[in-house]
């Protein structure tokens, strides 16, 4: 087997509240894998920690503690120098397309910034790398000219997405990137973001609330409840096998396009318990239809339960 | 009067009189480019008990339809320029402000997808469900409170003696819809208009919360007019669907007819574009283009320069929402196979 492209290892980021009282544990000790041109998904509720995972394994914010190995480099050794240049193969699209676009540059400006930051080309080649960005993410030349908020939603996205993969990256991170979108919008940006992946060989961390977006677009998929993975697996094993019950539950929570299924649903009672204060034990302990009194006190460890080479890893003390 | 005679509720049979009938309703906003239809000849109807879904994307007008069947909308700018709101054999349009206020949470109550915004953060939301109960039934404050904390336990909120004092920020967001929908429910009125009310939450209490509103139907007999641009919310918990498309409706239908054969080259395209595992990987069939704005919808289909069966006859005139089986209406010229 090839060496992966990311490899993050006990990886944590705490949050202090500003008056010192209470610390969020956002990611609370998280450790995957992704390999060349794979796409993982990362599914999870609000306050899941799904969003600062993102940003800390970019190093966009600093983790408590862990360690990240990204094509072969130690990040987290990384001076601020080198780092920035590391980053030329690491980018991220985000959810809010409204947001995250400065609306004082030209769509030519944003998406040739990375271009200039970097260095690549001079001015001349740089337009028409840009001409060339608009084109594969399906907008005319003329965009470049003129600014976000002359744009829908959807081509705000396409605009993200031509800025992320205009140095080539290696790994794309992506928060959401079709939350915000209408449903016969969502198909087309989804669309795009598998074709770049086959065109320039990306990888993905595709995080999302959404089950059917990540079932749609992932290889392997991890769910996070509170600041821990619970459950990584193929897609397919994920989602014919779930095997953590906080997994089992949400795959049962999505409502089914299809009324002539609709079927029993596992509804979990109570709320997500607030990350200042995790419970102790397995953290899913006080929802989880299946808890023992272990769950109360002991925190699971990870099992695989998959045939060999195709690992399927749980934290739960049912297995 | 005979509202029975008017028409026939979808895919109920017609002994039932609808008990929410709106017919050919138009609404526009005035704006800075003038007067502009936002809503054009809507008509569907909700029987007593059954569960009604108004589905489109965003901009399609289910909300101001909505809003205007409960005449929230501010008007001017906004505007009704025809049609009907027939519910409990009056025609809401016509009532004077006072009798309005009667009818709005008593007889129809409404919960917003976003219950933050909703609920006033200054009170507490025993106050704010009590405010109803004195309003509405004229009791004093301690039956009133009595009345608010028995109602939080019908919602499923527990501790209800507690949270009764409590103000909105110190809820989540799950809690918070529970006390909007208490508020709603307070009065058994005969209809909820629930509009987005699960969008904002996480889909472990999408799903508390779509129960909790079944259970609530069978309970107290309500029908429910659900607003959402989730499909599988629709199939989830609707009878019937009404599908809108730049502010029109283009398919009328029961939910099991509209989910195995869709009518219209909307609705079919937009049951293909959901992502699924059955196509990871490959290319999600797709709507192309975007919805044309208000103001620029022309005479003919409005969805004709997105739609792959357009016909040159739909871009000139306006096909008109006839069935194509019984109870199964679609506007379209030349509908899917």
């Amino acid at each position: 087997m090839t060496e992966a492209l990311l490899e993050v290892a006990g990886l944590r980021k705490h949050f202090r509240r500003p008056d010192g009282r209470a610390v969020v544990r956002a990611v609370d000790g998280i450790g995957f894998t992704l390999g060349r041109g794979e796409t993982l998904g990362i599914v999870g509720e609000s306050g899941c920690g799904k969003s600062t995972l993102a940003r800390t394994v970019l190093r966009l914010t600093e983790p408590t503690a862990g360690a990240i190995r990204f094509d072969g480099d130690d990040l987290l050794a990384l001076d601020r120098r080198a780092l920035r240049a590391r980053r030329r193969d690491m980018q991220i699209v985000f959810q809010d397309p409204y947001a995250s676009l400065d609306p004082r540059l030209t769509v030519g400006a944003i998406v040739a910034e990375p271009l200039a930051i970097h260095r690549v080309g001079d001015r001349r080649a740089r337009a028409r790398r840009v001409a060339e960005l608009l084109a594969t993410v399906g907008l005319e030349p003329e965009a470049a000219t003129r600014y976000p908020h002359e744009f829908s939603g959807g081509q705000r996205q396409r605009i993200g997405i031509a800025r992320a993969v205009a140095l080539e990256p290696k790994l794309v991170v992506a928060d959401e990137p079709v939350s915000a979108l209408d449903l016969s919008i969502q198909s087309q940006i989804l669309n795009l973001l598998v074709e770049l992946r086959r065109r320039l060989g990306l990888a993905y961390i595709f995080i999302s609330h959404d089950l059917a977006v990540v079932e749609h677009v992932s290889d392997r998929v991890a769910v996070m409840y509170l600041g821990r993975i619970v459950e990584t697996a193929a897609a397919d094993d994920l989602f014919d096998a779930p095997k953590h019950p906080y997994t089992q539950a949400l795959i049962s929570a999505i409502p089914e396009p299809d009324p002539a299924r609709r079927r029993e649903r596992i509804v979990l009672a109570g709320d997500i318990p607030n990350p200042e204060a995790p419970p102790p034990g397995c953290p899913f302990h006080p929802r989880c239809p299946q808890a023992m009194d272990r769950c109360r006190r002991e925190a699971p460890r990870t099992v695989d339960l998959g045939p060999p080479g195709r690992p399927h890893l749980v934290d739960c003390h049912l297995y | 009067m005979s509202r029975a005679s008017v028409v026939a509720p979808i895919a109920e049979p017609a002994t039932t009189p609808p008990l929410l009938h709106v017919e050919g309703l138009s609404v526009g906003f005035a704006t800075e480019d003038g007067r502009i239809r936002v809503v054009e000849d809507v008509s569907f109807a909700v029987a007593a008990g059954r569960t009604v879904g108004l589905v489109g994307e965003s901009g399609c007008g289910k909300s101001v339809t909505a809003m205007s069947v409960m005449r929230l909308l501010p008007a001017p700018p906004a505007f009704v320029a025809g049609g009907r709101v027939l519910f409990e054999g009056a025609d809401l349009l016509r009532l004077d402000a006072t009798a309005m206020r009667r009818v709005r949470g008593d007889r129809i109550g409404m919960i917003f997808q976003e219950p933050m915004t909703s609920l006033n953060p200054t009170l507490s939301v025993g106050f704010q469900i009590a405010e109803v109960l004195r309003l509405h039934r004229g009791l004093d404050a301690a039956a009133a409170r009595a009345q608010a904390v028995e109602i939080l336990r019908q919602v499923g909120v527990g501790a209800p003696e507690g949270r009764v004092d409590q103000y909105p920020h110190q809820l989540s967001g799950g809690l918070r819809q529970r006390v909007m929908i208490a508020i709603a429910i307070v009065c058994r009125p005969a209809l909820l208009i629930a509009d987005e009310p699960t969008t904002a939450l996480d889909v472990t209490i999408q799903a508390q919360i779509l129960d909790l509103l079944k259970a609530l139907q069978r309970d107290l007999g309500m029908a429910i007019l659900l607003i959402t641009h989730d499909l599988g919310v629709v199939a989830e918990a609707c009878d019937e669907v009404v599908v809108m498309y730049a502010g029109r409706v283009v398919e009328r239908a029961a939910a099991a007819a509209l989910f195995g054969r869709p009518r219209h080259p909307y609705t079919a395209g937009l049951l293909a574009a959901r992502p699924r595992r059955a196509v990871r990987g490959w290319k999600l069939p797709t709507i192309p283009g975007v919805v044309p704005a208000p103001g620029r919808r022309g005479t003919g289909c409005s969805f004709a320069e997105r739609c792959a069966r357009a016909l040159p006859r739909c871009r000139d005139e306006r096909p008109p929402l006839v069935a194509h089986a019984p109870g199964h209406d679609a506007a379209c010229w030349n509908p899917p196979p």
